[in-house]
């Protein structure tokens, strides 16, 4: 069985929204009809997006760390916005694991996004159906496309690499090994919702030797040295002790 | 969450009408073993009927104007393997057909007496209707529930409370106004509703306050820390990633100040459970319809304060995610 998935490194992810963007430039152009874009110039824009970049400061000052968190619809396995849809309009994929919405079943009635924990399942508000993240699978599967663009849009669009995209069913894929070695994680794992995207934590190289190790008190190389002694003039034993 | 009107009307005025249709069922039930006298099927029953229909079809109405594409509607009734939202979406017409069947027999008085007990006791065709009726109508209270009771992340709803507090405030609505209908169709019967209505009233305010109580102590499962899935007790959001507000920032808040908020509480405590218990004993001894109305009007609009507060006390995960531009 194949599961596709996004595994976004939050270890180089700079906040730059290239994901966020091209996401928006590829999928509006697409099959399927724009995504809204309301007041895009004035006051209150809003609009439908598959992706989002959020940052979030971790400690208190002076002490902070900033995050940057793309969220996006994390392609659950056993994804709790499927089942309780009453049109069938939510399905997730068996040859591929991809969550989709079939935009001409979708009534909009917003159950979907309820039963969502995370939040990423946005209503259309022109066409009124239910949008999510597609894992670009009108491009993935595209053979006019050279092999190396049958990725997602953001995942081709980010300066860092830090979206990875492969199947984690797969225990020898790219995606696998990483999540295996750099301690991929899922979000939100108290619902069982089982995501397949995953998240690679912030790592930092430290070093882990005490001062203390750098010089060996025991080094063998040493032990025909001659042993510390007290300067010359200094007085001896048999100056301060009366026999 | 955000309270939606349309979804307040639905539940609000589909439960006066199931709890309607329940009250004429139990007096027709009573009436068959003659413990009540029998009403005339046209005046009482048929009329009933017609009443429940019109909540029936008011909240059927309210419901088009929850779905973003209302043409499509007929669609949501083939995922009943699964869907709450799928399954009520069959039985409410199913309940409504019922009703109407059962209507128009009372109506034409076509209500042939299947058998009777040497006791005298009658089983009549409308009554077997009435009860696969009343069948439906707690099928579609327990399918309204558990819409909201199966969403396991919404804690506030996750809870069996949901199904029952629906079921029991459905209820007493409804035999509000079979109190106030019966003082005026059928007299007799009037001081049995209006009994019943009290009891209803009560058993809902304890099972509603226990849900009350159950959310006052809720403990969140999902934190800024397993949102996240960053260890540190000290996380803050500085940007949502985005400036002007999205589907996430309006659907799943209630954007009401916390004074309302927190009033809305009281307020429905009171219209729901309150006022409507004194003015029907008030009804009941004066025997006026018009107070009796009143009653039902008075709790009418407690349930709407009390379906608004039960949708924005509902706190759901993804607001973790939103809550600083």
């Amino acid at each position: 069985m194949t599961q596709l998935a996004l595994i976004i490194d939050l270890n180089v992810c700079v906040g730059c929204h290239a994901c966020v963007t091209s996401c928006k430039e590829w999928n509006t152009s697409g099959s399927a009809g724009f995504m809204t874009d309301e007041n895009p110039y004035s006051k209150d824009p809003t609009g439908t997006f598959f992706n989002r970049v959020q940052t979030y400061e971790i400690g208190e000052f002076p002490a902070t760390e900033t995050l940057h968190f793309p969220k996006s619809c994390l392609h659950c396995e056993d994804p709790p916005c499927v089942p309780v849809c009453p049109t069938g309009a939510s399905y997730k994929r068996k040859e591929d694991g991809i969550v989709l919405v079939d935009y001409d079943k979708c009534i909009g009635c917003r159950y979907c996004s309820w039963a969502c924990p995370y939040g990423v399942r946005e209503i259309d508000e022109t066409q009124k159906v239910m949008k999510k993240c597609t894992l670009c699978v009108d491009r993935i599967y595209d053979e006019e496309l050279p092999e190396s663009e049958r990725k997602p849009a953001c995942v081709l669009a980010c300066p860092t690499s830090a979206r990875l995209f492969g199947d984690v069913h797969d225990s020898e894929s790219d995606v696998s090994v990483t999540i295996r070695e750099e301690g991929g994680y899922q979000l939100m794992p108290e619902w069982g919702t089982k995501p397949a995207n995953h998240y690679l934590p912030r790592r930092k190289t430290r070093m882990n030797i005490h001062e203390d190790e750098l010089q060996r008190a025991d080094n063998p190389l040493k032990k025909e040295e001659r042993g510390p002694s007290a300067p010359v003039d200094a007085p001896t034993l048999d100056d301060s002790t009366s026999w | 969450m955000h309270p939606a009107f349309s979804v307040i009307f639905l539940t609000t005025l589909i439960g006066a009408g199931q709890g309607l249709f329940l009250a004429l069922i139990t007096g027709q039930s009573y009436a068959a073993v003659q413990l009540l006298p029998s009403q005339d099927s046209t005046q009482f029953y048929g009329n009933g009927a017609a009443i429940v229909m019109l909540f029936l079809i008011g909240g059927l109405i309210a419901s088009f104007f929850h779905l973003g594409r209302p043409e499509r509607a007929w669609r949501a009734a083939s995922q009943w393997r699964t869907s709450w939202l799928s399954r009520e979406v069959i039985v409410l017409p199913a309940l409504m057909f019922l009703v109407f069947v059962y209507g128009v027999m009372h109506y034409f008085e076509w209500d042939t007496v299947l058998f009777t007990t040497k006791e005298g006791a009658k089983l009549q065709v409308t009554l077997v209707v009435g009860i696969i009726g009343a069948l439906a109508t707690f099928l579609l209270f327990l399918c309204t529930g558990m819409i909201y009771g199966c969403l396991k992340f919404l804690q506030e709803w996750h809870s069996p409370l949901t199904v029952i507090n629906y079921t029991l405030l459905g209820t007493a609505s409804g035999f509000v106004l079979a109190t106030a209908f019966a003082n005026h169709n059928a007299p007799e019967l009037m001081r049995f509703f209006g009994i019943w209505a009290t009891i209803i009233t009560i058993a809902a305010f304890i099972t509603r306050s226990a849900s009350l109580i159950r959310n006052s102590r809720i403990k969140a499962k999902s934190t800024m820390q397993t949102a996240l899935g960053v260890r540190h007790n000290k996380i803050q959001q500085k940007a949502m990633g985005f400036m002007g507000g999205s589907v996430n920032t309006r659907d799943f808040f209630h954007h009401a100040s916390a004074i309302l908020f927190k009033s809305m509480k009281w307020v429905f405590i009171v219209l729901v459970f309150i006022v409507p218990v004194i003015v029907i004993w008030y009804g009941i001894t004066e025997a006026n319809t018009t107070v009796l109305l009143t009653a039902f009007v008075i709790q009418y609009i407690g349930l709407i304060a009390e379906r608004w507060f039960f949708f924005a006390q509902a706190n759901h995960p993804q607001n973790l995610y939103y809550q600083t531009i």
